[in-house]
């Protein structure tokens, strides 16, 4: 495998890290003025890695000409399709931005360049196969989000986001780096093949507590119960644009990367790790259920539904087989469209004096104040809680029915009998924004800069959520299909 | 003839519209559309109906779309047309054509009216996919359908307590014979393995003396599937014992109970019975069973009928007793005859009803005929079109050069059909039959009586009054949902309601200077149309339902040996509805006419014997006592001691308390400080790494 082929492999990286450090050049020559322009041009190359990557996902590559550098990366369907979904994201957090952090005089250029360097470290997460290409994938990633949480600096609220952030992820850090080294002692490589070959016969105690320290390091970020306190204190703390992004990109790149591991370095090893998944998955669904219900800010509010949303997604990962991969790649592909729209549908609420809107109790009679932006939230809070016509009910179907299907009835029945407790904060917006009377905070519909832009994102993620979402269903399953065949085409 | 298809989904069509676009419209569109609706529905219902009379034409099925296909349950939504639908598609759409426009005059003060002329037209089309049923279960969703447009209609002032409480008693009632009629079905499609009726009708006759095994009792299975059948024939006809919906049901509209509760909906029980009269010859235990209730009926209510004061529910008890004249005709197996009654009685009960309606318009809702008196002079064309009906429902006929009025050709029909018959529950049927009709013609006589002739009695009414003061003689000012709201009706229940002096004519002149006035033209019309119906329809259409097989086209199960035999009855059994009707009409000259004390002297004279009819033998008091209060009492036990107790305590409420403590004890755990978040992790892990190694 020679450089240049390797080079050839890792492109959508390259353009990014590439357009990352001019812009960075641009932001520092031409000061704050050039957000904006820096803005659009991180967006270009957004735009342009996701490109890169679609012709894979399409094509379902895999096997062994997708490895680089020596099997230290992967580029395969199944990082792609995880890539997509983080350069959207990451798209949309740059989109949602400058609404938001313009009016508090604080949109910098920096931003733009700290979102192209996280989607840099979630695009190598996702195609490490080594245990250091995962490091680095990963501290790239967390040094531009703590950064991100306390964009806002001078907001304290925003600032004790940042730290609490750095604080409890240099200690899942250090639980990661903690069992990584205690798995390559026990397994005598780095690499994700080796190690995979190194523990299929018996797994010796070392090496059980390197997986279970690994396990715990990536639970923390994905905010897995009970790795997730940090989650609704940062989710509050952050500015919007970087919740909403938090919500979403990393999600996706640490659970692809906790699948990656546990399918490839400890597939071997299943019946090892899958009680402890389970136990995570359980664990997130009942607390972030029983955790939304007394919130009264919808930023908290969705950072525990984002909770509960894992443990769904773990249901998926916990069944470790071709069918379950997928059925979790699908639950991705519907979760990500889903909460962004629910964060951009709460950024779009002003209030009298143009502040934003955070509490559940000023949402009241939405329905007749701002009534478009009402139905979206409807749409989304129906498709969170997995309600038929809405498309959000697809993602959990479908990794029920991997679950059902692998014989994990009991697991699958307490999901769905904990998706009903978490139907009940999810209603209760809806009925908060129909049928209570105005409380009299919100402003109508007026012209607030950014709105369009806005206003377009929450159309086309509210319409992917929505029942026309369906409509995808054969072709979503395809690509989830091929994805997850190629993850384990090597395992 | 794909003109069926506009004929029944018009009507459907013209209600979505009227219902949901009103708004955008106005009310006028509304009524218009449903009316224009019915208008053409109604055109194009009659050239059918003649071609089937002509006899030439065959039946035939005309498919709309597929329904359910499930493994061996097969079965679409399809139209069947044939002379016993063609029948049925004539009664309702032209009465329901003239009740709309009725409503035009009657309701004009209404401020609800477009939803009053949506559920109209619904209930004309659900009526009408049940006539045009081609197998069972289309049947039963008509069958629902026009049991659920009755309970809107009833309950359409539905401000007024009373008429709530009827909507839900008439559908309750309903549900009862619904549930018979639902495991009729089932039975049918057990025994049958479809529901198609063609194929139903086709292998009855080969079921007749098999049995069927339930709970360990050897049954006849057609009795059973008869029986149940009939069973849901009751409740949607008011036959004994399911009848208690009827005469409350006369807390809606009248218009509503016109259409609904005298020509269309509560024949639907007979059409069925018809309709499936091969299966009914297969079971002559059922057929017996029917002719009972059916002569019961007829009897019991023509009795009540003679004491209630309140001009809508002496009508009403007229029509329970009319059904039961034609379920005996049916148990009898004169089914041509059965349908025969149905369709004049559609004629002249629709005229009564709505000739009642322009007197009850005229004297502003009063519906008590003890408050009536003298109308004929104020309101001539509602008393010549209400002398008709009359004349109509007593069968006044001249039996030698068989010409009479509609009710003449059908009931005799019947009479002798029963007689005919020959069996012992025909001899039953036909003297009950006979007993009925001098009944008939006496309260007949006697609402004629009370209302047009006489002097004006009107003065002490409240409604009169009510308007006096309001509006001094114009009725113009309020709605009729407002009226009911603040002042419902004195009358809504003449049978207990002893409130107020029956007035003396020792008051001037008893008017209280209110002085009635003809109702609007657009009232007036319908009934010089139906005048004309009750006149004429017997005696034009007697030759095609009773004497010729082809017309029937194999529609019914065709007697041809009860045909003939009706024809060689006695003289005095073809007289005998004639004499009895005369003497019917005389008691009730010599009681309202000639000596007004009489019915007073009779009453007190035989006390328990008048209040045991006047409060319609006890029935409502009867099953408040078996079923209504018993039925709270459980229900009582069970919500409060199961439900609440038990479900709710240990169900929901019990999993909320859960859930709730879960959350406070989330919250707690989130307290902010960045070292138990971090202690919570590492316990976690810890948690973790000891379960994995144990």
């Amino acid at each position: 495998m020679d450089f240049s082929t390797s080079l050839a492999l890792i492109a959508p990286e390259l353009v990014l890290s590439l357009s990352g450090l001019v812009l960075l050049l641009v932001a520092a020559w031409a000061g704050d003025r050039s957000a904006r322009v820096v803005s659009v041009l991180a967006c270009v190359a957004l735009g342009a890695a996701f490109a890169l990557c679609i012709p894979v996902v399409s094509g379902g590559l895999a096997g062994p000409d997708r490895i680089a550098f020596d099997g230290q990366f992967r580029a395969d369907a199944f990082a792609s399709l995880a890539k997509l979904m983080i350069y959207a994201a990451s798209l949309a957090a740059l989109i949602l931005a400058p609404a938001f952090l313009e009016r508090i005089r604080s949109m910098r250029a920096e931003y733009p360049v700290l979102v192209l360097f996280s989607a840099v470290g979630m695009s190598i997460m996702v195609s490490a196969t080594d245990l250091l290409t995962l490091y680095i994938g990963l501290e790239m990633q967390s040094l531009a989000a703590y950064v991100l949480a306390s964009f806002v600096r001078d907001n304290t609220r925003s600032a004790e986001a940042g730290l609490k952030y750095f604080v409890l992820g240099s200690l899942a850090s250090g639980i990661l780096l903690f069992g990584m080294s205690l798995t390559y002692g026990f397994t005598g490589s780095t690499a994700f093949d080796a190690i995979g070959v190194a523990v299929s016969g018996e797994l010796n105690t070392g090496a059980l507590f390197g997986l279970v320290f690994v396990l715990a390091g990536l639970a923390f970020k994905i905010s897995a119960v009970p790795f997730h306190m940090w989650t609704p204190d940062v989710y509050e703390g952050a500015p919007t644009p970087v919740t909403a992004f938090f919500a979403s990109a990393p999600k996706v790149a640490a659970i692809a990367l906790l699948t990656r591991v546990l399918m490839e370095a400890f597939g071997g090893q299943v019946e090892a790790w899958r009680q402890i998944v389970v136990f995570l998955a359980l664990a997130s669904i009942v607390v972030g259920a029983l955790g939304a219900i007394g919130q009264d800010n919808v930023k908290r509010l969705l950072a525990y539904s984002s909770i509960n949303n894992v443990g769904f997604i773990l249901i998926g990962v916990a069944v470790a087989s071709t069918q379950g991969v997928s059925a979790m790649l699908v639950y991705l592909a519907i979760y990500v469209p889903m909460t962004i729209a629910g964060f951009v549908a709460v950024l779009m609420l002003r209030d009298g004096a143009g502040d934003p809107v955070e509490r559940i109790a000023d949402l009241s009679g939405l329905s007749r104040v701002r009534p478009a932006v009402a139905w979206c939230l409807m749409i989304v809070m129906f498709s969170l809680a997995g309600i038929p016509p809405m498309f959000g009910f697809w993602g959990k179907f479908v990794v029920f029915q991997a679950a059902v299907q692998a014989d994990m009835v009991v697991l699958a029945a307490i999901g769905i009998a904990a998706s009903v407790i978490g139907a009940f904060y999810y209603l209760k917006i809806v009925k908060v924004m129909f049928m209570d009377e105005p409380a009299g905070v919100i402003e109508p519909a007026g012209g607030q800069p950014g709105n369009a832009s806005l206003g377009a994102l929450l159309a086309i993620c509210t319409l992917m959520i929505s029942p026309f979402g369906f409509l995808a269903t054969g072709w979503l399953g395809a690509l989830a299909d091929r994805a997850a065949a190629s993850l384990l085409l090597l395992a | 003839m794909s003109s069926i298809l506009i004929i029944v989904f018009l009507p459907l069509l013209a209600s979505i519209v009227a219902g949901l676009g009103h708004q955008a419209f106005g009310a006028t569109v509304a009524k218009a559309i449903t009316t224009a609706g019915l208008f053409v529905s109604c055109a194009l219902s009659w050239p059918i109906f003649l071609a089937y009379l002509g006899g030439d034409a065959a039946g035939q099925v005309v498919p709309v779309m597929t329904w359910v296909h499930s493994g061996e349950m097969t079965f679409d939504w399809a139209l069947r047309v044939d002379t016993l639908t063609a029948i049925m598609l004539v009664v309702i759409t032209s009465v329901s054509a003239l009740v709309h426009l009725y409503s035009w005059g009657y309701m004009a003060e209404d401020p609800d009216q477009p939803r009053f002329f949506a559920y109209l037209s619904l209930f004309t089309f659900t009526m009408l996919m049940l006539v045009t049923a081609n197998n069972l279960v289309q049947m039963f969703f008509g069958w629902e359908g026009v049991g659920l447009a009755s309970y809107l209609l009833i309950g359409f002032w539905y401000r007024k307590p009373s008429a709530s409480a009827a909507a839900i008693k008439a559908f309750v009632w309903n549900r009862v014979g619904d549930l018979g009629f639902m495991l009729g079905i089932f039975g049918t499609f057990l025994v049958f393995q479809t529901t198609s009726i063609p194929a139903i009708l086709e292998a009855a006759p080969a079921m007749q003396g098999s049995t069927i095994t339930f709970l360990s009792m050897r049954l006849d299975t057609m009795t059973i599937l008869c029986l149940l059948l009939f069973v849901g024939a009751m409740g949607k006809s008011a036959q004994l014992g399911l009848h208690v919906w009827l005469p409350d049901a006369m807390e809606g509209p009248t218009p509503v109970s016109a259409l609904i509760h005298a020509a269309t909906m509560v024949t639907a029980g007979v059409f069925m019975v018809c309709r499936l009269s091969p299966m009914f010859e297969a079971a002559p235990a059922a057929l017996t069973f029917v002719t009972f209730i059916g002569a019961a009926t007829c009897l019991f209510a023509a009795t009540v009928g003679t004491t209630q004061w309140d001009i809508k529910r002496v009508i009403a008890y007229s029509t329970c007793s009319q059904l039961g004249y034609m379920f005996f005709a049916a148990g009898v197996g004169a089914y041509g005859a059965a349908m025969f009654h149905l369709f004049t009685h559609a004629f002249f009960k629709a005229l009564l009803f709505l000739g009642a309606g322009s007197v009850i318009h005229a004297m502003h809702h009063e519906q008590d005929m003890r408050y009536y008196g003298g109308l004929r002079k104020h309101i001539p064309l509602t008393f010549c079109a209400m002398l008709a009906g009359t004349l109509a429902i007593t069968g006044v006929g001249i039996y030698w050069v068989h010409a009479g009025f509609a009710g003449f050709h059908s009931k005799d029909a019947i009479l002798e059909a029963a007689f005919a018959s020959g069996t012992g529950m025909g001899r039953f049927a036909f003297w009950m039959g006979a007993v009925a009709a001098l009944l008939t013609s006496f309260y007949s006589w006697r609402l004629m009586f009370l209302t047009f002739w006489g002097k004006p009695r009107w003065a002490q009414s409240e409604h009169i009054q009510h308007a006096m003061h309001d509006a001094h003689g114009h009725h113009d000012t309020h709605g009729h949902a407002e009226h009911g709201a603040h002042n419902p009706p004195a009358q809504e229940d003449a049978g207990h309601d002893h409130a107020h002096a029956v007035p003396s004519a020792q008051q001037d002149d008893g008017t209280a200077g209110y002085h009635p006035h003809e109702s609007p033209w657009s009232m007036l019309i319908p009934l010089v149309v139906l005048t004309v119906g009750a006149v004429f329809a017997g005696f034009v259409f007697s030759p095609f339902f009773l004497e010729s097989e082809t017309v029937w086209n194999g529609a019914i199960a065709y007697n041809e040996h009860l045909m003939h035999e009706m024809h060689l009855v006695p003289l005095w059994v073809k007289l005998s509805a004639t004499i009895v009707m005369l003497i019917g009409l005389a008691v009730a000259w010599l009681a309202y006419i000639r000596d007004t004390s009489i019915p007073g002297k009779t009453a007190a004279a035989l006390g328990p014997v008048y209040r045991f009819l006047f409060n319609k033998w006890y029935f409502d008091e009867l099953y408040h006592a078996v079923f209504v209060k018993p039925s709270f009492a459980l229900g009582r036990f069970f919500w409060q001691k199961g439900d609440v107790g038990g479900i709710d305590r240990f169900g929901p409420n019990g999993a909320a308390f859960v859930v709730q403590q879960g959350a406070v004890l989330a919250r707690k755990v989130q307290s902010g400080y960045l070292t138990s978040y971090a202690l919570i992790m590492l316990l976690g892990l810890v948690a973790v790494v000891s379960w994995v190694l144990v």
